[in-house]
């Protein structure tokens, strides 16, 4: 054996690694639509909220229950977006979507996503309805760093990203509307765009 | 030199190489996963999984799901041991060479 097998060797190694433990199908198209329709319910919430409500949201007011199915209709959608075109892509890639890799990335970013998802009902059935922005974003942040290890892709940067936003905005809950626009919106573009290019791309040429 | 010796004939085969790689990274594996992952036949698995427990570097736990028999396997100790050492040996050799 020469130094290139042995080359080979640790290549294989490693690709074997990953794709034993990691899931890396996810798909980066998938994050940017993401993005546009959490930018598209915060329009719609904006306008509600601007034109309806007089700028000032009432728990038990019939625009806050317009909002709540607007965040459960962007919350919908891009998990639907995600499972379809993830699902695609690792059909192209010849990878099963639903093994072990899958499974514990699902697993391991719903148990903080469900915990806040609670806790955020919880909060805002008692009417503490100030820090809900903030809670979102820290918690969707703390999803993504628990699934980042079992994928690749650096997931684990937009948690750190998602938790700091959601930081600033329990800081300045007035500012909470432009912050979560900005942490579930912008952020996704971005990140989508960037893994889209980066490993998307990439397996079609 | 020593670190040649550290090249353990026991992972010089691709199979053996694959299926230590696997279970260094993951708590267990079953005969199905591995031979998906690894793209070999049943036989050829069959034979190298034995080689490696001969060596004692993995187990082989069998047990039933339901009414279906799982064969799985887990690194030991000591496989985990000789597999980082023949990572290292590997390394080095590499470095070495050019």
């Amino acid at each position: 054996m020469n130094s290139k097998d042995y080359l080979k060797d640790i290549s294989e190694i490693k690709d074997l690694m990953n794709k034993s433990s990691r899931f890396i199908s996810l798909s980066g198209l998938s994050g940017i639509l993401a993005g546009i329709y959490a930018i598209i319910g915060a329009a719609v919430a904006y306008v509600l909220v601007n034109n309806y409500s007089q700028g000032t949201l009432f728990l038990d007011g019939l625009v806050f229950r317009w909002v709540l199915l607007d965040l459960a209709l962007i919350a919908f959608f891009s998990i639907a977006t995600a499972i379809v075109l993830t699902t695609q892509k690792a059909k192209k890639n010849g990878a099963k979507i639903w093994d072990i890799s899958s499974k514990r990335l699902v697993v391991n970013f719903l148990i903080p996503l469900i915990t806040g998802g609670l806790y955020i009902l919880i909060i805002l059935g008692q009417q503490k309805y100030g820090q809900a922005g903030a809670l979102m974003l820290i918690f969707y942040g703390l999803s993504l760093v628990s699934a980042s290890k079992y994928s690749i892709g650096h997931i684990r940067f937009l948690g750190y990203i998602e938790i700091i936003l959601g930081l600033i905005c329990a800081v300045f809950p007035g500012y909470g509307f432009w912050l979560w626009v900005l942490g579930f919106g912008v952020m996704h573009i971005i990140y989508g765009s960037w893994m889209h290019f980066k490993y998307d791309k990439k397996q079609i040429n | 030199m020593s670190l040649i010796n550290n090249i353990n004939k026991a992972f010089d085969h691709r199979v053996r190489l694959g299926i230590m790689s696997v279970l260094m990274v993951n708590e267990h594996a079953d005969f199905n996963t591995l031979k998906e992952l690894l793209n070999v036949t049943d036989g050829n698995l069959a034979s190298h999984t034995k080689a490696l427990e001969k060596a004692e570097y993995i187990l082989i736990e069998k047990q039933f799901i339901g009414k279906k028999p799982n064969t799985r396997y887990v690194a030991t100790k000591l496989g985990r041991m000789a597999f980082q050492k023949h990572i290292e040996a590997l390394e080095h050799l590499i470095k070495h060479s050019t």
